[in-house]
């Protein structure tokens, strides 16, 4: 079955008499045992439940994986891959990492005896040059937010494979429509699952899918002891917002693509960072491993005082965190969603001061371009 | 459009706390409900600055709604909602412990508490031991130089056993650094004041009495130092374990008549407790409201009210107990507590299976005592129900 097909063609209901198109809500705490010492498939929705249990079955299938599990949030998520590790392991990870991600590895993890290393992990021998006894998980994410750099999945496997260790790659720039990082070698597959797979800003969560079954038992086992996972409700509209996951790809790209062009030529833009367009650095290691740009680009304004005047003078990008909603939002990554990056570790970031991020909606190309334009002119 | 400045939470019982307390939030469109947040994201007015909300994972309304509901019913300035109980616990030893660290552990505790010390803290360097908390020179002694956390549970899940937690806080408290938390989760705040007592940080799972209907899971911490309440709220948004909108907001439904069924469960348990402890099959009955319970006079001086929560082992085999549970036909047999329904479990093979027996049957665990959750049914028909299942595995024994 062709992608656009498995997004909206799936027992949504498994074993449900009724046979509902929409997989019902099951907005409850517990379930009555079989007998006083015996349980059934579910007994206490921390543990399981029967939407989310629809919602991660999907999401495995969705990243050609075999087990999937919701959580609360993106970070949720992350936090679990993390506690995977313990005393004395290291993390080696890229040092362009979502903020959020880079307080988690600067603010927690050093509390419990886990350090992280940050080395370039775009250059595939540096990243193996770094690897240390003490190594247990190589951490990336690709494209990079906010850069959007490139790092080659395959290649990164390969390294972790070599040395015994886990490879982490968070997807949500890309979704499992336009990549698939299991399939390109990696141990674990994760998203905020509140940007490109919810689609419409209306849930914060997250996924993590992975195919190897004991590493499944040790992730289902802190999503329960730690009490992580996702409601029931927001699984439901997860599910919905899943469904249209191409459409939106589709067209949120396809202005992306626009869009980009767009602010390639104009003169008051410096550098424009697109993962589609043939000139990013190391596009055709994403060619190669990717089915497309995404919609998240970047560019630079020359200042970091015209930066905010653009993000302040748009009409149609709202300024915002996250990314991957149906309506375009702006942001300035250094004062907004990486503002939470450690300082000791911002020397070695190149994020630039006047970079907009912006997550391109469905609105029509013309509107967008001709906000933009405005903004540019003012 | 009345005037909403009369509400004044610190001169307001708590029946009208638990229902007013939002209130003076919904300002525009002056709907009676708080509405449900139900965003990912906020629009920034300029770049950087928002209205206190930017981010549903660092906060929300609707969570904040849930928040001054829980404050207002434990007396403290705000209270921080998460995701599940385990995860208040999770992200307060996250936000507040570090490798090498010690916590000190009520030895008769919730099972997922045991198991997030046991399989999971472990792995970061955090140490822990138990104490017999119903034993002070038990408890003076386990304090550790190296102990920055005593965590206990009064009554205590499933064996009732109560800590003075005045005492205990007394105890903690001459230890520079020590913190006190009492996971409440059995009392809630409206029948005993932890917090007043000495504790420093109350945690409860509202997934049980405060949600009261069994529609969601969450958990609460509150506690006076404003200091450690954004420290935590911090390592919340780090973690992304906040509560959500929709589970916030049922729950909020649920606070609302927190008072009235607390009234009523405690009520019914009383009545049934008597009951089950007049029955010839019946060994034993753990309920602080009984005579026969050994710390009533600690009942009495730190609770307002003895609970809707009991536990009880008949006299009969360990197989006879479980064939009694699934007997019953109103009793639902279903992991959890503190709901409308009456919730009947083996703490042995559900709340508490991953103690190892042995540690389970000295705390008074034993492998055929039984939990029982007082819902709001009428007191007659649960009785009822008893009576039919102990005619169905003991015959007419009565």
């Amino acid at each position: 079955m062709k992608f656009a097909s498995r997004l909206v063609h799936f027992d949504s209901a498994p074993g449900d008499p009724l046979r509902p198109m929409a997989t019902p809500i099951y907005q409850t705490a517990t379930f009555e045992q079989e007998h006083a010492d015996s349980f059934g498939q579910y007994d206490y929705s921390r543990s399981g439940n029967p939407t989310r249990r629809v919602l991660e079955d999907q999401v495995a299938a969705l990243e050609n994986g075999t087990r999937g599990f919701a959580f609360s949030s993106g970070m949720a998520a992350i936090a679990t891959v993390t506690h995977l590790l313990k005393s004395g392991d290291e993390i080696l990870a890229d040092w362009d990492l979502y903020g959020g991600t880079s307080r988690l590895f600067g603010r927690v993890l050093p509390r419990t005896g886990i350090t992280v290393r940050y080395v370039d992990a775009s250059d595939p021998a540096n990243l193996a040059a770094n690897v240390t006894p003490a190594t247990r998980m190589i951490y990336v994410e690709s494209p990079t937010n906010p850069m959007l750099r490139i790092v080659d999945l395959k290649a990164a496997a390969a390294i972790a494979k070599q040395h015994g260790v886990l490879l982490c790659v968070d997807n949500s720039t890309m979704s499992p429509y336009l990549q698939n990082p299991l399939d390109l070698g990696a141990d674990i597959a994760l998203h905020s699952a509140t940007k490109f797979l919810c689609g419409h800003s209306d849930v914060t969560g997250g996924v993590i899918v992975v195919k190897d079954a004991k590493l499944a038992d040790e992730i289902y086992y802190l999503q329960n002891a730690e009490g992580s996972a996702l409601g029931p409700f927001d699984c439901y509209l997860l599910l919905r917002g899943l469904k249209t996951l191409k459409i939106r790809m589709d067209a949120q790209q396809r202005n992306a693509t626009l869009v980009a062009a767009f602010l390639a030529k104009h003169p008051k833009v410096s550098q424009v960072f697109y993962p589609g367009s043939p000139s990013h650095r190391n596009s055709e290691v994403h060619q190669a491993q990717a089915r497309g740009g995404g919609a998240v680009l970047g560019f630079t304004a020359g200042s970091a005082a015209q930066a905010k005047l653009i993000a302040e003078h748009s009409e149609f990008f709202r300024i915002s965190v996250s990314f991957g909603s149906v309506n375009s939002t702006i942001s300035i990554p250094v004062k907004m969603s990486h503002a939470s990056v450690p300082e000791e570790l911002r020397g070695a970031r190149s994020t630039p001061q006047d970079l907009l991020r912006l997550s391109i909606g469905i609105e029509d190309a013309d509107d967008l371009i001709a906000d933009l334009s405005r903004c540019l002119e003012d | 459009m009345s005037d909403k400045s009369f509400v004044q939470p610190s001169t307001l019982q708590p029946a009208t706390l638990a229902i007013h307390t939002n209130r003076a939030y919904e300002t525009l469109s002056n709907s009676i409900l708080f509405p449900i947040h139900q965003t990912a994201t906020y629009i920034h007015d300029t770049v950087g600055v928002t209205k206190g909300y930017g981010y549903s994972r660092g906060a929300n309304p609707t969570v904040n709604a849930l928040e001054q509901a829980i404050s207002a019913l434990e007396g403290t300035a705000t209270a921080i909602c998460f995701r599940s109980g385990m995860a208040a616990i999770s992200t307060l030893c996250l936000a507040i412990l570090k490798a090498g660290d010690h916590v000190l552990l009520s030895d008769v505790i919730y099972g997922g508490t045991t198991r997030l010390f046991q399989q999971v803290l472990v792995n970061f360097g955090v140490e822990y031991t138990y104490a017999d908390v119903a034993d002070l020179n038990a408890v003076a002694a386990a304090i550790q130089p190296n102990t920055k956390l005593v965590f206990i549970e009064s009554p205590a899940n499933p064996t009732m056993k109560l800590a003075d937690i005045e005492a205990i806080a007394k105890i903690a408290h001459a230890h520079p650094g020590v913190l006190l938390a009492v996971d409440n989760t059995f009392l809630t705040p409206l029948l005993q004041d932890t917090l007043s007592l000495g504790a420093d940080i109350s945690m409860l799972s509202t997934t049980k009495y405060i949600d009261g209907h069994n529609a969601t899971i969450g958990g609460s911490l509150a506690m006076h130092d404003a200091e450690l309440t954004d420290r935590i709220r911090f390592v919340r948004k780090i973690l992304g374990t906040i509560s959500s909108p929709i589970d916030s907001w049922l729950t909020l439904q649920g606070v609302k008549t927190l008072p009235a069924r607390l009234g009523l469960h405690c009520k019914h348990a009383g009545i049934i407790a008597e009951w089950l402890e007049a029955h010839p099959k019946v060994a034993h009955v753990n309920y602080p409201g009984l005579d026969s319970f050994p710390q009533k006079a600690l009942a009495v001086k730190q609770q307002k009210a003895f609970g809707g929560m009991l536990s009880f082992e008949l006299d009969a085999t360990t197989e006879e107990s479980l064939r009694f549970i699934d007997a019953l036909r109103l009793c639902t047999c279903a992991e959890s507590l503190g709901s409308v329904e009456t919730l009947i479990t083996n703490p042995a093979t559900a709340s508490h299976c991953d103690i190892p027996s042995e540690q389970r049957s000295k705390l008074g665990v034993t492998d055929k005592l039984i939990r029982l959750s007082v819902g709001l049914e009428d007191p007659r028909d649960l009785i009822a129900d008893f009576e039919q299942a102990f005619a169905a595995v003991f015959g007419s024994a009565k």
